[in-house]
């Protein structure tokens, strides 16, 4: 357990929690301004993957494979929205099990149309290798992620804060009957913020697939982590996403690197505890 | 009521008769419909007659299965000390899991019964030295009973889970049209007004959520011995979720609904993967149908025709 240990364990943590923040800040509005459960958020981590995948392969550009990957399941999570989830608004259970049933046909579509085998999809040159302080050296992907996470996180809190649209959004949240009351368009809110959150999955998916890899059954792999970020945070909470990612990111590393045994338990117990104290999570109201 | 008695009497009357003379795929199917329809029916005292959806049910299940399988193989322990352990770690689970569960209403109770199930689910798949992880724990063996019938044999058993089923539908019936179940109804319909009239709304909850556990876990006790083979599969979240279908399906608060659900869910499954490899597609598409077709289940649509 030397110092390097410590800081390199530190650094990984944090580059996953930047990767967490990116799949679960969407699930956290989408849970805020909606209360839907939505189980199928993971697909849209997977499906990104895939989808970007496939345009690298065409192309061979990983931004484009981003930008693609991203944009095409936001039109997936659009029409999930338009067409089903708003026929049951506040169904807490019909919701559930509607998202279920698409994580189910996402899960088997992606295995038909990609099969079964790992991928990972290939990072860009100047993304490759590593980058040295004194006798460490950390991984150039990681800090890119690090960096990608950081620039979503203002851009997002810019709009929500600075905006009117970020306003209404937070009106939202807070008593979503009341916005409407105030003229404003919930339902088309919703809308925009459900494409945002799949976008954001999306997003990850791609940039989480250099280094997770892309294969069947990342989808639930990868949902608990988003939510338990979005209960230790608190629901519809931004910072609460922030503090929650970095946190959960943390908590996995160490638990897998100290106690691989434990590793889920070091990383759910710590919420449930959270929870026993704070019920609406560290950042949320009830 | 008495109608709904008659017909699962007649159901299982007719399960039992035709039994002896079905083959033996479909005689395990059956055999899985009714255990299955334990964890159902034990769900349904939570989501249906106290009104709380709980998405971690899979976790009490597992934990007795979990129990059972450990003990069985590595103790050799005899039947009575599985079910009792198996029955009383369900128990215990759920005891504490409802202490933070409880608390919480609405979909935050779904959120946290979620990721709750979760935290039984790591200790499955990465707590080997216990569990075995991923490959699970297999070769449970078939308990002995001291009868002249071996369980071994896949007729017996079948006897054997089918009056467990039936034990388990009158106790939980009893449990839901006494006092204590009406009151839970009460908390259903209006949780302010029970409070209001001096309902210990909190303890009726927890009890509600400890009671639906054990049962859960005598269903996992079935399950280790049925299958012979516990894996994380038993306590993830799709099984959660599947569990919650089965009580939609079949119509919540009416306890022979979600077992009927539960046995649709256990057929399809099993029928629809052998004739096509592509069977998540169908039963995504049987969740999506089911909410939007039969939102009440189907004794809910049943009882919308007649009135």
């Amino acid at each position: 357990m030397t110092a390097e240990f410590w800081i390199i364990q530190t650094f990984n943590g944090l580059s996953y929690g930047a990767l967490l923040f990116l799949l679960a800040s969407g699930l956290s509005l989408i849970f805020g301004v909606m209360r839907i459960v939505n189980l199928a958020h993971g697909s849209y981590f997977m499906l990104g993957g895939y989808v970007g995948l496939s345009v690298v392969w065409r192309t061979g550009s990983f931004a484009a494979a981003v930008l693609v990957g991203a944009l095409a399941i936001a039109l997936i999570g659009i029409a999930m929205e338009r067409l089903f989830l708003r026929r049951l608004s506040g169904q807490v259970l019909g919701q559930v099990l509607m998202t279920i049933g698409f994580a189910l046909i996402f899960q088997d579509a992606a295995l038909l149309i990609w099969g079964g085998d790992p991928y990972t999809i290939p990072v860009p040159g100047p993304l490759r290798g590593v980058l040295r302080a004194g006798a460490l050296s950390f991984p150039t992907y990681r800090a890119f992620i690090v960096v990608v996470a950081a620039v979503v996180a203002t851009l997002l809190w810019l709009a929500l804060d600075r905006t009117r649209v970020g306003a209404r959004i937070r009106a939202a949240v807070d008593d979503a009957e009341m916005a409407q009351g105030v003229g404003i368009n919930v339902p088309l809110l919703s809308l925009a913020v459900f494409a945002l959150g799949a976008f954001l999955a999306a997003m990850g998916g791609v940039i989480g697939g250099a280094f997770l890899g892309v294969y069947p059954g990342a989808d639930f792999e990868v949902l608990p982590y988003a939510f338990v970020v979005v209960i230790v945070g608190g629901l519809g909470s931004l910072p609460g996403a922030m503090v929650g990612s970095l946190l959960v990111g943390l908590l996995d590393n160490f638990g897998k690197a100290l106690f691989p045994e434990l590793s889920y338990f070091t990383l759910f117990a710590p919420m449930a505890l959270i929870l026993a104290l704070r019920p609406t999570g560290l950042f949320g109201r009830a | 009521m008495s109608r709904r008695v008659a017909g699962v009497g007649l159901i299982v009357l007719l399960a039992a008769a035709v039994a002896p003379v079905l083959p033996a795929y479909p005689l395990t199917l059956l055999t899985q419909a009714f255990i299955v329809a334990i964890l159902a029916m034990s769900l349904d005292v939570l989501l249906g007659y106290t009104g709380l959806p709980s998405l971690g049910h899979a976790a009490y299940f597992g934990v007795a299965a979990y129990a059972v399988a450990i003990l069985a193989t590595e103790r050799q322990a005899g039947f009575a000390t599985c079910l009792v352990v198996g029955i009383v770690a369900a128990a215990v689970t759920a005891a504490a899991f409802g202490l933070i569960a409880i608390r919480a209403a609405g979909t935050y109770f779904l959120m946290i019964t979620l990721a709750l199930g979760m935290v039984v689910w790591g200790l499955a798949f990465r707590w080997v030295s216990l569990t075995k992880g991923d490959n699970g724990i297999s070769g449970v063996p078939r308990p002995e009973l001291g009868l002249p019938w071996s369980l071994w044999g896949p007729l017996p058993f079948f006897y054997f889970s089918l009056v467990t089923a039936v034990l388990a539908w009158v106790l939980m019936g009893l449990l839901v049209v006494s006092p204590f179940g009406m009151s839970l109804k009460g908390i259903r319909e209006s949780e302010s007004r029970m409070r209001i009239l001096g309902y210990n709304v909190w303890l009726h909850k927890y009890l509600s959520f400890v009671i639906s556990g054990t049962f859960a876990g005598l269903a996992g006790v079935l399950w280790a011995y049925y299958n012979g083979f516990v894996s994380p599969v038993d306590v993830q979240l799709v099984t959660s979720v599947e569990t919650l279908l089965m009580v939609a399906l079949g119509g919540p608060g009416t306890l022979a609904g979600p077992a009927v659900g539960a046995a649709l869910i256990v057929f399809l499954k099993n029928f629809v993967s052998v004739y096509t490899k592509r069977w998540l597609l169908i039963l995504g598409a049987v969740y999506i149908g089911v909410i939007l077709f039969a939102p009440r289940g189907l004794a809910g649509a049943f009882r919308g025709q007649r009135h």
